[in-house]
């Protein structure tokens, strides 16, 4: 069996090692020419993939947990999922958390995602007190905050070693809801007004609509919130729809992806509204519909998602969704999202300003498009998201990344660089 | 809160079991040997769940210590689950008796060893709940697992008729019928990914079966159309398959 990622392109064999103890796993390392470890796949492109992968999420024992700090200790292969699981009805939620709750702790921090609350909170790696790490000599290294190696594994993809186990600190709840409002915009001026005004809540979030043009571009729904004080915290994850096969890639069309928009419309009729809403609702919805990876059919699909400085966000994200409108290849879903501050980890993602997210099916002539939509991103001082990534050249990663050179450097150092590589890594040359 | 008792309680299936029973408010007895082995998996569900685990000495295959190993549990427990399992080669198994021994004593005689004497209990307390982990290798013997396929026949076999006597005492009975499930046990082998359940999966659907009180079931559901064409398939065609 072969391990693919979310995007299930590309589609490639590979042989797979399955982390249970540190023992075989410093064998293993030992032994193998070349390896990139694997979580639960939900990384898009091919940052996560190789001939050879170390399947990391059997490896998911919690540790402890100190419910005075809230600081829990688990293995790295545990899922958000299963920390929700244990830990709101106790009422502790994850300080970061991305769209999804189905990825590994170890996963999060090598991809050091973000959430809703970038703008207050910062990434994942601000909640990560300590971690273990197996590396390339198949020895295990502690490592703490303000260490050279967590500034390189924090968003390193991987590439700096097999990360093993964790603690990090969880924060205090009293509801496991959200009180969220959702704002209707016209414009992208409007809708950057509303970022803008909404500034304080912790959470935010806008759906773009891809296709709208002229004047209606940038048209959005703004959801922000915060957690509600009700002390209902009766949490089970919700039963989730599967989607049994891949789609016939015709389900995907310009109409469908009209539909769902027009869905996402309908919600706010008044410019304003105001719901109560659960945690897996707000945060999760994707997650809801298992493996809906599958309707954009058997080809794979990608995402498409950029940063720009906020100073440049205007410009550039006009000139994109133009762009992306006139080539009518629109995306099931397009989220913008206003961050905070950068940190100083070599890789991450996030910098102050606004990013968009899309999605695209693989198709003739999209990589052309995405390509377009890099010289943009580059011209307005922007960057591209590894985790997402599955073409981008090395000279537009380059680019985007200016402390890539450090990074290099402290892999070469330490030998990371023969043994530790996805496919991604060698199409940019990290 | 009630305790489930989890027979074979080392590999991945059993480890995902566990846990679901945990997170659902059950204490738990992880029986296996070498139960000193699982101290992980004990911190693991208490960090988890916050219920009672214990850790308790249990060989299947050694028959005379079933009594006593049942009635030293310290509470009566409300559920029996048994995972506990030994599949290898058929070529090795046919050509080796004592491997084809071991299957059977581990997969059936021993089985139905500890299940004889919870049954008893069960029945005189008109309360409980059993589960067996039988396999689809037990619906037909196929040449490239009957030695396997035919002690899990036998299970099921016996686990058809324990519902079927424990019915009137309220107790039920619950027969698993797992395909592909990609645990420790198969990891070598190249399993088709449409037809192999994850052991959390396959964990999530037998809590749910058993707390519904359904009789059998198959998972991930779609064994039960490919069993049910294989079952069918006439024998003077069927002996000429390889499949």
């Amino acid at each position: 069996m072969s391990l693919l990622s979310w995007g299930m392109f590309p589609n490639i064999q590979n042989k797979i090692f399955t982390l249970r103890d540190e023992k075989s796993l410093s064998s293993y390392i030992k032994e193998t020419d070349e390896f990139i470890p694997y979580g639960n796949g939900r990384s898009y492109g091919d940052s996560a993939l190789n001939d050879n992968i170390i399947y990391a999420k059997p490896y998911n024992n919690f540790l402890s947990f100190d419910d005075k700090k809230g600081i829990l200790h688990a293995q790295a292969g545990v899922l958000l999922s299963e920390i929700l699981e244990a830990f709101v009805s106790r009422g502790w939620f994850l300080k970061v958390t991305p769209g999804t709750k189905l990825i590994t702790l170890g996963g999060a921090i090598a991809s050091d995602v973000h959430g809703k609350n970038h703008h207050v909170e910062g990434c994942f790696s601000e909640c990560v007190e300590e971690f273990t790490i197996m590396g390339v000599d198949g020895k295990i290294k502690s490592c703490k905050r303000g260490d050279e190696l967590f500034l390189a594994t924090c968003g390193g993809m991987g590439l700096t070693g097999v990360i093993l186990s964790a603690k990090i600190s969880l924060k205090k709840i009293n509801s496991k809801n959200i009180n969220q409002t959702t704002i209707k915009t016209k414009n992208l001026k409007e809708t950057f007004e509303a970022f803008e005004n909404n500034k304080e809540k912790p959470y935010s979030v806008a759906w773009i609509d891809c296709l709208a043009k002229d004047k209606d571009i940038g048209k959005c729904l703004l959801m922000v919130g915060d957690f509600a004080d009700d002390g209902n915290l009766e949490y089970k994850s919700k039963k989730k729809l599967t989607i049994p096969f891949n789609f016939p890639s015709f389900a995907l069309n310009t109409l469908s992806v009209k539909a769902f928009n027009y869905l996402y419309y309908a919600k706010a009729k008044d410019g304003i509204s105001k719901q109560k809403v659960d945690i897996d609702t707000f945060f999760y919805p994707l997650d809801a519909i298992g493996d809906w990876n599958k309707i954009y059919g058997s080809g794979g699909f990608t995402q498409y998602q950029f940063i720009l400085p906020k100073e440049q966000s205007y410009k550039g994200l006009k000139e994109i969704l133009t762009k992306i409108s006139a080539s009518g290849k629109g995306s099931f879903l397009a989220v913008l999202k206003l961050y905070g501050k950068e940190n100083k980890n070599y890789l991450s993602f996030p910098l102050e300003g606004y990013s968009l997210a899309l999605d695209f099916k693989i198709e003739r002539g999209l990589f052309e498009l995405l390509d377009a939509l890099d010289e943009v991103v580059i011209r307005h001082g922007g960057r591209i998201y590894l985790t997402k990534d599955v073409r981008v050249s090395k000279e537009t990663f380059e680019k985007g990344y200016p402390q890539i050179e450090k990074f290099r450097a402290y892999r070469k150092e330490h030998k990371m660089d023969k043994k530790l590589n996805s496919l991604q890594s060698k199409r940019v040359q990290i | 809160m009630s305790y489930v008792l989890i027979l074979g309680a080392k590999g991945d299936m059993a480890k995902e079991l566990a846990r679901v029973y945990a997170k659902n408010g059950y204490n738990l007895y992880l029986a296996a040997r070498e139960a000193s082995t699982l101290e992980d998996l004990k911190q693991d569900i208490e960090v988890r769940s916050g219920v009672d685990v214990e850790l308790v000495e249990f060989d299947i295959t050694a028959f005379e210590t079933h009594e006593k190993f049942y009635t030293s549990l310290k509470k009566r427990p409300l559920g029996v689950i048994v995972v506990a399992g030994f599949m290898c080669e058929q070529k090795v198994a046919q050509n080796d008796w004592s491997k084809t021994l071991q299957t059977i004593n581990v997969n059936y005689t021993g089985a139905l060893s500890i299940l004889n004497i919870v049954a008893n209990d069960f029945e005189k307390e008109r309360h409980g709940f059993i589960v067996g982990i039988s396999s689809v290798a037990g619906d037909r013997g196929r040449k490239t697992n009957y030695i396997y396929g035919s002690a899990k026949a036998g299970f099921s076999a016996y686990l058809s008729g324990l519902r079927n006597r424990l019915y009137e005492s309220g107790v039920s009975v619950l027969t698993v019928k797992p395909g592909f499930v990609n645990t420790k046990m198969t990891e070598s082998l190249d399993l088709p990914k449409n037809l192999t359940a994850q052991p959390e999966d396959v964990a999530e659907d037998i809590f749910k079966a058993q707390q519904r009180g359904r009789n059998i079931i198959y998972t991930k559901s779609i064994w039960m159309f490919i069993m049910l064409i294989i079952k069918h398939i006439p024998e003077f065609i069927f002996k000429k398959m390889s499949i």
